[in-house]
């Protein structure tokens, strides 16, 4: 067969399975940059016309189009380009570049609010559809809702859950497409069908019929390809046909769902086998192989959902999480690091920076030198790139893993996951202060108790009281998602991403917590200061705090407190474990707040540690803005000592460096190349040393809070600023002001 | 404890980017006998103990952030390293023998030619001097940090002899060190040095002055701008064209 011509191994020839295909043929790189082209004048052109399609959109009020009368589906738009006789790699999610397509399987009101928050009118016939006839995941969680979560929901106490929109989170195999063409992923499919035998139990019934919808899709995708002119029936061929099978599954993913976070994959050296080929065939140049990726990647930028305000305020920036992970270590010794590795990041450079796709290092100390100090200069020059400890997440989720959103990993089709938003852990603090009612509204939210007596806070007691809190939390929560996600599957079922999928796959049940520093250091000012209440006379609630006294805060390599915050995350995922979780999955959890942090902070009031009420919370399991003094690699090991085996999910933390402490900057052009070349360097020894030390996540920004400043005053000057917020980056010029302010005001780690 | 094993420290910096390879521990020694005009560390000219602290003990939190020290190591600055020679013989002793890359940064104030004995069993111990001369001229050089260039000079000349790596480090300030006859002196002895691997100039800035201000002393640069661009091009053309390191 012509399309597998030339490569090695058998076992990826009998059923999908695209490690094996990859680790049988890949050429590990471990050269240098030097390699790298430039933009050719069709991607220059191309770009062009993206950038200019970006500016109509933000002076549209950042939405350029929405679609009101049909349906999104993977066949629900003919083809679209942006200019066709340029593209290398073609299709849109519509018919029209950054048109957003119209969804309500996740809710048709939440669908209609979206549309209508932007000026247009969804089709009153869809609506109605969508109202009398058939139902969707919105409805179904609030027909199913107890008063309880409804009033957890209401306060915050519980937030971010995807009881409104797509969960996102589920990471088809985009490659098999190329691989393998979709007939024999049909075929596949269809055994697993066959497969399935008596007794007709709920949940055989239920398989039989998601596999089936599974069929059906993927027969869909194929008239997409054909739409475009493509037989996607048969396996890829060439380096340019690979890409586009490979993006017309994703394509056919993000046409389909509308998913909080709609992630790539692990692509890059997939695809490399492919281009390699035809390079050594003499079918490709290095400029044209530079092309192809340049145009995909270009096509993933413009990957746009409709969503609410409200959303958006949630997620800033009109994230979409077209996460694609790099580089990573193979079990056979070799690192997956591949020419096409770097072209990835080259694009950074040929098609400027950028927020999407979120490109995240799987970064493990035994990197190619070569790719690490590249990598580090990306980061340097581009603030856009994120890492991800691939030696712990290998171990876990085998060596064909990839992250979906921010920081979730997954095995690539063998795994997916439940997303669960997060539970604000400083409110239920107060709560456990206050007998169960939400100190803002006074409402009686968790279970009644008496509200904590006067006089300085006892450390044991308050423990205690908010050991029972987080019992009572751990419950409510997860039963909430236990609703979510029957629901989900019941009326938005992704069925395409899922074809992408093995028949038995391992779902994870993804909590998460938020306002991690908030509380460690609130337990940590009660233990070793002098904390006392202080009540709001008519309601009786407490309502801030006198502290007298200093105490340790997290962030700054002090076990005192640093204990306080492994102990409560601890706590939080055992209590989380004891409970039943939907269809057979695996509770894990994350420290991750996306940039929900300033909204979680501003459902929050006063807390022990001396935070105001509604002042945002630390991003992530960062250490609270400002409170660690004492230096970047004091705060660094304060988050690696955060526990892994309790936080599977991921633990975020966003780093921020001035250029200045990575080394010396120097006026002559060319000593201060050598001088760049030192602080990628040592900038790869933050990394080694991070992750060595069971670091997890690290968001990098090498910035200057100047440079923010201006451009949060000059806007315009900035069209492109790109900053890595937590688990994903923004265009710093989509940001609220008041997000804005609170990237300003975090911790800019400089040297004394 | 031996009291003379204690260092006299002033702060500690865990992610210096800036005093020798890689990422370092930089351990800021108190005192120095230097009254250098632009100081940028004022608050470490007194000798009065400060953080009294033993080589283990610095050690033991060197080791809480070694995984970042894999390119890098320990710098000893200052104040001025040298004062406490015994002290930091036992320091990089130890690290020595955990295989750590040690470097002393220094302005060779306190070195003695007829005094070799302890500078020799430290330099056993030390991979790399960052050498600070601060003006070739030694009347220049009095003005300018109230003491002779003598001992910096013989110290120059011992590590070359020793052939100790160096790195050479010139503080740029216009019209003192800046002007080109100064820079041509100074390049005409680092031609006599064959164990340089490094030359760094470092152009005069006025971040000192808040500490001076903060301890209510007069800064007596007060009117001396920061070098221009062109004067940075000069002297590096003078201190570093053509210039032989060590390899």
């Amino acid at each position: 067969m012509k399309s597998w011509d030339g490569f090695k191994g058998d076992s990826w020839k009998e059923s999908s399975n695209v490690r094996d295909f990859i680790v049988d043929n890949y050429s590990e790189y471990v050269g240098n940059e030097a390699f790298l082209q430039g933009p050719t004048e069709a991607s220059k052109a191309l770009n062009e016309a993206f950038i200019d399609l970006l500016k109509q959109e933000k002076d549209n009020g950042g939405v350029l189009e929405c679609d009101t009368e049909v349906v999104a589906s993977i066949t629900s738009h003919g083809p679209g380009y942006i200019n066709k006789h340029l593209e290398k790699i073609v299709g849109l999610q519509t018919d029209k570049p950054l048109k957003r397509g119209f969804h309500p399987y996740g809710g048709i009101q939440v669908a209609v609010k979206a549309a209508e928050a932007y000026g247009y009118h969804v089709n009153d016939n869809l609506r109605h559809v969508f109202t009398e006839y058939r139902k969707t995941h919105n409805q179904g969680v609030f027909d199913v809702y107890n008063k309880e979560i409804r009033a957890v929901r209401s306060s915050g106490v519980v937030t971010g859950l995807p009881d409104a929109y797509g969960r996102g989170r589920i990471i088809g195999d985009y490659r098999r497409v190329a691989l393998y063409g979709i007939d024999f992923l049909v075929e596949e499919k269809k055994k697993e069908k066959d497969s399935y035998t008596y007794p007709m139990t709920e949940h055989t019934i239920r398989a039989i019929e998601e596999t089936t919808e599974q069929i059906n899709s993927l027969i869909r995708l194929k008239e997409l390809g054909l739409m475009y002119g493509f037989d996607i029936s048969r396996p890829a061929e060439t380096a340019q046909e690979a890409i586009q099978w490979l993006y017309f599954g994703y394509l056919g993913a993000v046409k389909e769902q509308n998913g909080a976070a709609m992630s790539l994959g692990r692509t890059a050296t997939f695809l490399d086998i492919y281009i390699e080929r035809d390079i050594q065939k003499g079918l490709l140049t290095e400029e044209e192989a530079q092309e192809l990726v340049d145009h995909f990647i270009l096509k993933l930028r413009m990957v746009r959902f409709a969503r609410t305000p409200e959303y958006n305020e949630l997620f800033t920036g009109d994230p979409t999480w077209v996460t694609e992970v790099l580089a990573g270590m193979c079990d056979d010794g070799r690192s997956f690091v591949t020419r096409t590795s770097f072209r990835y990041l080259q694009t950074l450079y040929n098609l400027g920076t950028s927020a999407e796709p979120n490109l995240t290092i799987l970064w493990s100390e035994k990197l190619p030198e070569n790719f690490k100090k590249f990598a580090a200069k990306v980061s340097i020059d581009t603030s856009s790139i994120q890492y991800e400890n691939d030696d712990v997440m290998r171990v876990e989720h085998t060596d064909d893993y990839a992250i979906a959103c921010c920081v979730s990993p997954m095995a690539i089709g063998k795994e997916m996951q439940f997303f669960g938003a997060r539970a604000n852990l400083a409110k239920a603090l107060l709560y456990s202060l206050n007998g169960g009612k939400d100190e803002i509204s006074g409402k009686q939210v968790g279970p009644k108790k008496d509200v904590i007596k006067e006089g300085v806070l006892d450390f044991d007691t308050v423990m205690a009281n908010y050991d029972k809190t987080l019992d009572w939390l751990a419950e409510v929560y997860v039963n909430t998602l236990n609703i979510i996600h029957y629901m989900h599957d019941k009326y938005a079922y992704e069925a395409f991403e899922m074809a992408l999928h093995d028949k038995e796959v391992k779902r994870n049940f993804a909590t998460g917590i938020a306002g991690l520093s908030v509380v460690a250091d609130s337990l940590s000012a009660i233990k070793y200061a002098k904390v006392t209440p202080v009540f709001d006379k008519e309601t009786g609630l407490v309502v801030d705090f006198e502290t007298e006294g200093d105490f340790p805060c997290y962030g700054n390599n002090d076990d005192r407190v640093d204990d306080i915050a492994i102990d409560v995350v601890n706590r939080i995922m055992s209590k989380i474990r004891t409970h039943h979780t939907y269809r057979d999955s695996v509770p894990t959890m994350s420290v991750l707040t996306i940039t929900s942090n300033v909204v979680y902070g501003k459902k929050t009031g006063n807390t022990p540690d001396g935070r105001r009420k509604g002042a945002p919370f630390a991003p992530g399991a960062n250490p609270m803005h400002g409170r660690d003094k004492s230096g970047a690699l004091k705060s660094l090991l304060s988050v690696a000592k955060i526990p892994c085996e309790s936080c599977q999910d991921g633990i975020s933390n966003t780093f921020t460096i001035v250029p200045q402490a990575l080394g010396k900057e120097d006026t002559l052009m060319f000593e201060n190349a050598m001088c760049q070349d030192i602080k990628s360097e040592n900038l790869v020894s933050i990394l080694d040393g991070y992750f060595t030390s069971g670091g997890y996540h690290l968001n990098v920004n090498v910035l200057l809070r100047e440079k923010l400043i201006e451009a949060m005053n000059n806007p315009l000057l900035y069209p492109n600023l790109t900053i890595r917020v937590s688990g994903y980056a923004v265009n710093f010029s989509l940001l609220t002001q008041e997000q804005q302010l609170d990237v300003i005001a975090r911790t800019f780690h400089e040297s004394i | 404890m031996n009291p003379s094993n204690i260092l006299n420290v002033h702060s500690i910096e865990t992610m210096g980017a800036f005093d020798g390879p890689g990422i370092r521990y930089v351990l800021f020694l108190q005192g120095c006998p230097f009254r250098c005009q632009y100081c940028h560390n004022r608050d470490t000219w007194d000798t009065k103990m400060n953080l009294p602290k033993t080589p283990l003990a610095i050690y033991e939190d060197y080791m809480k952030y070694k995984s970042f020290y894999k390119q890098g190591g320990i710098t000893v600055s200052g104040g001025e390293p040298l004062l406490q020679v015994e002290a930091l013989i036992e320091l990089f002793k130890l690290f020595k023998s955990h295989g750590i890359h040690t470097c002393i940064d220094t302005s060779g104030a306190s070195f003695n030619p007829q005094q070799l004995d302890k500078i020799n069993l430290l330099m056993q111990y030390t991979d790399l001097v960052l050498l600070d001369i601060k003006h070739i001229d030694d009347e220049a050089h009095k003005v300018l940090v109230g003491a002779s260039n003598k001992n910096v000079l013989a110290f120059a000349n011992y590590l070359n002899s020793i052939q100790k790596d160096v790195y050479i480090r010139h503080v740029l300030i216009p019209g003192i060190t800046g002007k080109e006859e100064a820079l041509q002196r100074l390049r005409a002895f680092l031609d006599t040095l064959s164990n340089v691997r490094q030359i760094d100039i470092l152009p005069y800035h006025k971040k000192g002055i808040m500490k001076w201000d903060a301890l209510k002393y007069d800064y007596p640069l007060r009117d001396v701008e920061e070098p221009s661009k062109d004067l940075i091009y000069t002297a590096h053309d003078i201190l570093k064209t053509c210039y032989e390191y060590k390899k």
